[in-house]
């Protein structure tokens, strides 16, 4: 036993630091959460008390649901994510398998050239997708953003999981190739569930700057029928900017899908990020 | 020598990514490029070199703004460097203590504001800060510093600052998680044998791990810079496509925002708004470059 680096006063102090900055980081929710139930009044005259039986009150979620479309919005998100996270892990899980598991010319170079979007963001080219959108008709689709967030996506997807199929035996592919698999099925039976913990970890990674985008969406699809719940709730909120009431509702409503993933999701994302995939 | 067929399947393998990689990121990210060399004339697309740069860099009007979106951009990222990484090392540095209990609680917490869109967190900052609330001043008060109160965010000289300290806030969590890893990936012998050595505690700290972990802080400054320079949300959500006040947190992505899409009376101008990407770009390519040639290949790697 090391007696050095257990000294009472030393974990003292440790704990006291690490609490000092969790209430830092959590108090701002904490006080939109809490003052999103009470009446305006309360909400001015005790900002910092929880809500009782007589300061609480549901007025700014009524507004919300009379006046923002926010299921919609929701639903845009959702369906955003998802299936941007698909066509990230599928494509690259894909092109992953071909640059590790095949000797072909210009291999390297393909690897490298997938891996220059790791380090550029895709906004820098905010001004030709646009162009290429309204090109294509797309504005104001959901597909715009699904292409954009898949194809930022990709680069860091591609070399994490290339890494990682590389670890895979050679022998049990031979084996299959032996038994007269194709190369698809290869992939897919046999590669694709072994490699399922670094999809894992690259759709988390991806999850949250999705979900969490304000640029695109309000470039490419700020119409009504097609905003995401990031972009509904900043406009709504720019709208009933003096309607306390609505305003911490609309955020409290926008923190609570987010907090839900997250606690669903958080041992992976730590795992994930502590495993190593990212260094 | 035997001839060797077409492999198909490897096409078909690469094939989605590659096709929507170069479609959607690869080819646009050069046309802007491209499209910064042309200007409208009339409704026509004309070729003028290198005059949109020129008007961006040294005409009066342009090039005050651009300097100015710059210069607060790096004050920016000057403090995130200063703030959110120390305070990143040094929560890592007391999370990955052995034996320490609800460590596994502390990180999930602490981590929470990262994962937050920046509506949220523009909106609940702003309201905090608000002097109408009064939270911020109420607070200050009850440690007897009122006197201190102002409302940051509607002056000029502070604007900016807090709103890069709100930023820190939020992304303190990245830093923290990282270096986190770096942490518990070296070796207890190397620990004990410090120890053995009399190198304990904080001297442990920063003569045996710090060096250690030194790669990975080269990742955070990169991935903070990169992050910094092309940050555009949490001003946009919390002072407006003007960045206000008086332009005092403009910063580059509102600034080519602004641009490209116009504001009030000004019309939005895609080829000075590319101008502006292709700076962003330079900058950006720059800062990898420093990073992958001049940090990365000089810094020491230890053998674990």
């Amino acid at each position: 036993m090391n007696k050095a680096r257990s000294n009472p006063l030393n974990t003292a102090a440790m704990h006291g630091a690490l609490i000092l900055y969790t209430l830092i980081a959590l108090f701002p929710v904490f006080v939109i959460i809490i003052n999103s139930f009470k009446t305006r009044r309360a909400i001015f005259r005790e900002p910092l008390a929880l809500p009782d039986a007589e300061s609480f009150s549901l007025i700014g979620y009524q507004t919300v649901m009379k006046q923002g479309d926010f299921f919609l919005y929701f639903q845009n998100s959702l369906i955003v994510t998802v299936v941007s996270l698909t066509f990230i892990l599928l494509f690259g899980a894909m092109a992953a398998f071909a640059l590790s598991e095949y000797r072909f010319k210009g291999n390297l170079l393909m690897g490298l050239y997938l891996a220059l979007g790791i380090m550029i963001p895709i906004r820098i080219g905010t001004v030709a997708i646009l162009d290429l959108m309204v090109a294509t008709g797309l504005v104001n689709t959901l597909w715009a953003l699904i292409f954009v967030y898949t194809a930022q996506g990709l680069p860091l997807a591609v070399f994490i999981l290339s890494e990682f199929m590389r670890q895979v035996s050679d022998d049990l592919k031979d084996a299959g190739r032996i038994d007269g698999l194709s190369e698809y099925t290869i992939f897919f039976r046999l590669v694709l569930p072994l490699v399922r913990p670094a999809m894992a970890t690259v759709a988390v990674f991806n999850m949250i700057p999705i979900w969490n985008d304000l640029w695109f969406p309000l470039i490419l699809a700020p119409a009504e029928e097609t905003k995401t719940l990031t972009l509904g709730s900043q406009v709504f909120i720019g709208q009933f900017v003096t309607d306390w009431n609505a305003v911490l509702s609309a955020l409290s409503m926008a923190i609570l899908p987010v907090l839900v993933l997250y606690v669903i999701f958080s041992r992976q994302l730590i795992r994930g990020i502590t495993s190593g995939a990212v260094k | 020598m035997q001839t060797r067929r077409i492999r198909w399947h490897i096409a078909v393998f690469l094939a989605p990514a590659v096709l929507v990689y170069t479609a959607v990121m690869i080819f646009p990210l050069f046309n802007t490029l491209r499209l910064a060399l042309f200007t409208e004339v009339d409704q026509a697309r004309v070729y003028v070199g290198l005059e949109n740069f020129r008007t961006l860099f040294f005409d009066p009007i342009w090039s005050e703004q651009f300097w100015n979106a710059l210069g607060n951009n790096f004050w920016f990222f000057l403090i995130h460097m200063l703030v959110q990484n120390p305070i990143g090392i040094a929560l890592a540095a007391i999370l990955s203590h052995p034996r320490l209990r609800f460590a596994a609680l502390y990180r999930s917490a602490i981590f929470i504001p990262t994962i937050l869109s920046f509506v949220i967190v523009g909106f609940a900052w702003k309201l905090i800060l608000s002097p109408l609330w009064g939270i911020a001043p109420s607070m200050l008060d009850a440690i007897g510093l009122k006197s201190l109160f102002a409302p940051w965010l509607g002056k000029e000289e502070y604007a900016l600052t807090t709103l890069a300290l709100v930023s820190v806030w939020q992304f303190v969590g990245i830093p923290m998680m990282l270096i986190y890893a770096a942490l518990l990936s070296i070796p207890e012998e190397i620990l004990e044998a410090g120890e053995i050595d009399g190198i304990t505690g904080a001297s442990a700290f920063w003569k045996i791990k710090l060096p250690l972990i030194l790669p990975s802080i080269g990742i955070i400054s990169i991935l903070t810079f990169v992050g910094n320079f092309n940050a555009f949300d949490l001003i946009y959500v919390s002072q407006g496509a003007l960045a206000g006040p008086d332009f005092s947190t403009d910063i580059l992505g509102t600034f080519m925002y602004r641009t490209f899409f116009g504001f009030q009376l000004q019309l939005g101008d895609p080829h000075m708004g590319s101008a502006i990407a292709g700076a962003m770009f330079a900058i950006i390519l720059v800062g990898v470059c420093i990073y992958l040639f001049g940090i990365q290949t000089r810094m020491r790697r230890y053998q674990l």
